[in-house]
């Protein structure tokens, strides 16, 4: 069992779906020789030829539709945008054509593109390069919105999402590219896209996160456990569609729900997750579902980030907030 | 530079060696057959919108000889493009009425199964099917299937980032495609001089593509040209871009009132250029447009309004459940959910 950086998991993700299948391109900005600015697709282009890792125009609302027409044509590509903060000019594209083609079209076309976005903050780095937003499109019908935390989830859920039938929107925490880990090797470990996973059980909260938040949880579980506190930390993975089962399933038995990520709190997937848990766990609920993330305010210079980003203080802040309701 | 004319607004035919075409009766008479229907089914729809059994219709009167002279000079696994008022192309392609009206009486966001005619649903956010076209044509460059692209769009479109970007994308990666404005002059009110300074072919040529303009009214015009630039793209020869020069003889849509924007004199100078009168000009004078063949056209045309009239009434409308089922693959469990509470909730109500 190979242990690889994130980088490298879905590096060798997108190498594995290239050789699995003909019609997958990889396509976007400097992923070719340069193997792309956080290096996911290095090598692929000199594996695989131009025709298939291709270096496209600084053009992302281009990015975006050349894929849709080459889905159209039978093509798989997957797009990278070079950073969060740069989707937005494809942002008519993902959500006015690949989102809704197969509704116009009453489910006659599809366009099946991944989008790969690395996401979030933790780098030090300047504006627009560090935002979390999933809520925008997790908004829209029509999308598969994924967030992987870790090597093995980041190489099968990429791999899984080239084999689907319907758009995915695939973010990956800038923070956790060099992180290593484990990457379990078979077919039998390709992931659904929709279900998230408990990666640590508890009895006495459930911890809901995804992506670069998901270290800082299973932290604050572990500290939170030497003050005698069992914490549940699920890793939500699929964040449209939420995988409410697992969700209910958990805080039924826990009875509080903490729901921790980098976006800002106002409209972001916290306060979906908690109307939901709401009206699926009213009776067992022993606290009002509480939100830990981002401010809402831009995302700050890199000065501040350690303070603008829900730290372990802030996960174990609300967690202590809920036990003592 | 000066538009292609091979065919005066009189009548006039003036061969153009550079751009050869075999002008016979038996293509003028196909040519005015064509859109001749297409603007009997435009009359028709329209009409039915003023009757209330459409929500809204987007004509393509004065805009016949650029569709259906660039549409009849592509192959027919040729894959297109269009925008919305594409209806006089779409026609000659084997769409059916029922198929194109299904949209504008709001049962559906669509009407045609794009695979079985090689031809896009309508794109209504202008310009973001041209980098949708641009990627297709990528896609049969890596093919090697000899077929061409073809994007069509107008003035007002090309003002959009994405066409521009489209262009630039095209011409860098050279791939097999044939961007086709309709400059019909108006964007709902808004001038095309408004839209941009440099003609838009001088700009196309500024991206590298290989650049014509041509008298938009002039099917004959229109046909040569595009089959020579088709001819030449399926060479190998790069990306190319036809501008067209027509008119928009009615409002943006149903919905539209030109008489607030522009002079009843404008239109009547673009009303003697009218594409279809101008070829019945010269058929008449060559003896290709007998009496016979005249009512022959009459009584199609007749038959398709009659026939546009019958379907558009019996269009069919799916139950508020199918929409759940077309937003992605499968229905999700939130949408098996919505739809049976409201399937539910519809079932208890008592009449």
């Amino acid at each position: 069992m190979p242990v690889l950086t994130l980088s490298k998991a879905i590096n060798t993700g997108l190498r594995r779906s290239l050789e699995d299948d003909p019609k997958v391109v990889v396509m976007g900005q400097d992923v070719g020789g340069l193997g792309g600015v956080f290096r996911v697709t290095d090598g692929l282009q000199k594996d695989f030829g131009a025709d298939r890792v291709i270096d496209t125009p600084l053009a992302e609302a281009s990015i975006v539709g050349t894929a849709i027409g080459l889905a159209l044509r039978g093509y798989r590509p997957v797009c990278e945008i070079q950073f969060d903060g740069f989707v937005y000019p494809a942002f008519s594209q993902i959500v006015s054509q690949l989102a809704k083609i197969r509704a116009r079209s009453g489910g006659k076309l599809a366009v099946p593109v991944v989008i790969r976005i690395p996401v979030g903050g933790g780098i030090g780095a300047v504006e627009h390069h560090s935002e979390s937003n999933e809520a925008y499109f997790a908004h829209t019908a029509g999308l598969r919105v994924v967030c992987c935390s870790n090597p093995h989830d980041g190489h099968w859920m990429l791999r899984r999402a080239l084999t689907a039938a319907d758009p995915v929107i695939f973010y990956e925490p800038k923070r956790r590219y060099w992180t290593k880990d484990e990457v379990a090797e078979g077919p039998e470990h390709v992931l659904p896209l929709d279900r998230a996973r408990i990666l640590r059980p508890g009895t006495d909260l459930t911890l809901l996160t995804y992506g670069g938040m998901v270290q800082t949880c299973l932290q604050a579980a572990e500290t939170a456990a030497a003050e005698g506190h069992d914490l549940e930390v699920i890793d939500l993975r699929s964040l449209s569609p939420l995988d409410l089962a697992t969700i209910a399933e958990s805080v039924d038995r826990t009875g509080r729900c903490v729901v921790a990520h980098e976006a800002p709190t106002f409209g972001g997937l916290g306060a979906e997750i908690g109307t939901s848990v709401t009206e699926s766990c009213f009776y067992h609920l022993e606290a009002p579902v509480l939100r830990v993330g981002g401010f809402n305010t831009p995302y700050p210079p890199a000065k501040y980030e350690d303070q603008y980003l829900p730290d372990l203080d802030r996960v174990l802040d609300a967690v202590d907030r809920s036990l003592a309701w | 530079m000066e538009p292609v004319r091979l065919l005066a607004p009189d009548g006039t035919l003036t061969p153009d060696p550079r751009w050869p075409l075999d002008v016979t009766p038996q293509l003028c008479r196909d040519f005015y057959r064509r859109m001749s229907l297409a603007r009997s089914f435009d009359n028709e729809a329209l009409a039915l919108q003023r009757q209330g059994e459409l929500g809204l219709w987007l004509q393509s009167l004065g805009q016949e000889a650029s569709q259906i002279g660039s549409i009849t000079a592509l192959r027919a696994d040729d894959y297109v493009f269009p925008t919305y008022r594409e209806h006089a192309a779409a026609l000659c392609r084997g769409i059916t009425p029922a198929e194109l009206l299904v949209q504008w009486r709001g049962n559906t966001h669509s009407g045609w199964d794009p695979a079985r005619y090689h031809f896009h649903i309508c794109t209504l956010v202008l310009a973001a099917q041209l980098p949708h076209a641009t990627g297709y044509a990528m896609g049969v460059q890596r093919d090697g299937s000899g077929e061409i692209v073809t994007a069509y769009f107008g003035d007002g479109s090309a003002s959009q980032g994405e066409a521009n970007e489209a262009f630039n994308w095209a011409a860098a990666t050279e791939v097999p495609l044939l961007f086709f404005c309709q400059n019909n002059q108006w964007a709902i009110s808004t001038p095309s001089r408004t839209q941009m300074r440099a003609p838009l072919h001088q700009r196309a040529a500024g991206f590298g593509l290989d650049a014509h303009l041509v008298d938009g009214n002039d099917v004959l015009a229109v046909h040569a040209v595009t089959s020579a630039v088709a001819a030449q793209i399926r060479a190998g020869g790069g990306p190319a871009l036809i501008e067209a020069l027509t008119y928009r003889m009615a409002g943006h849509s149903t919905s539209d009132d030109p008489g607030r924007y522009r002079t009843p004199s404008e239109l009547d100078s673009w009303t003697t250029r009218d594409p279809i009168a101008r070829l019945e000009s010269l058929m008449t004078a060559r003896g290709w447009l007998d009496d016979d063949f005249r009512a022959e056209v009459e009584a199609e045309c007749s038959d398709l309004a009659a026939q546009t009239r019958k379907v558009c009434r019996e269009l069919p409308l799916d139950d508020v459940s199918s929409l759940f089922g077309t937003v992605l693959a499968e229905e999700t469990p939130l949408l098996a959910q919505e739809r049976h509470r409201h399937e539910a909730l519809t079932a208890s109500f008592v009449d």
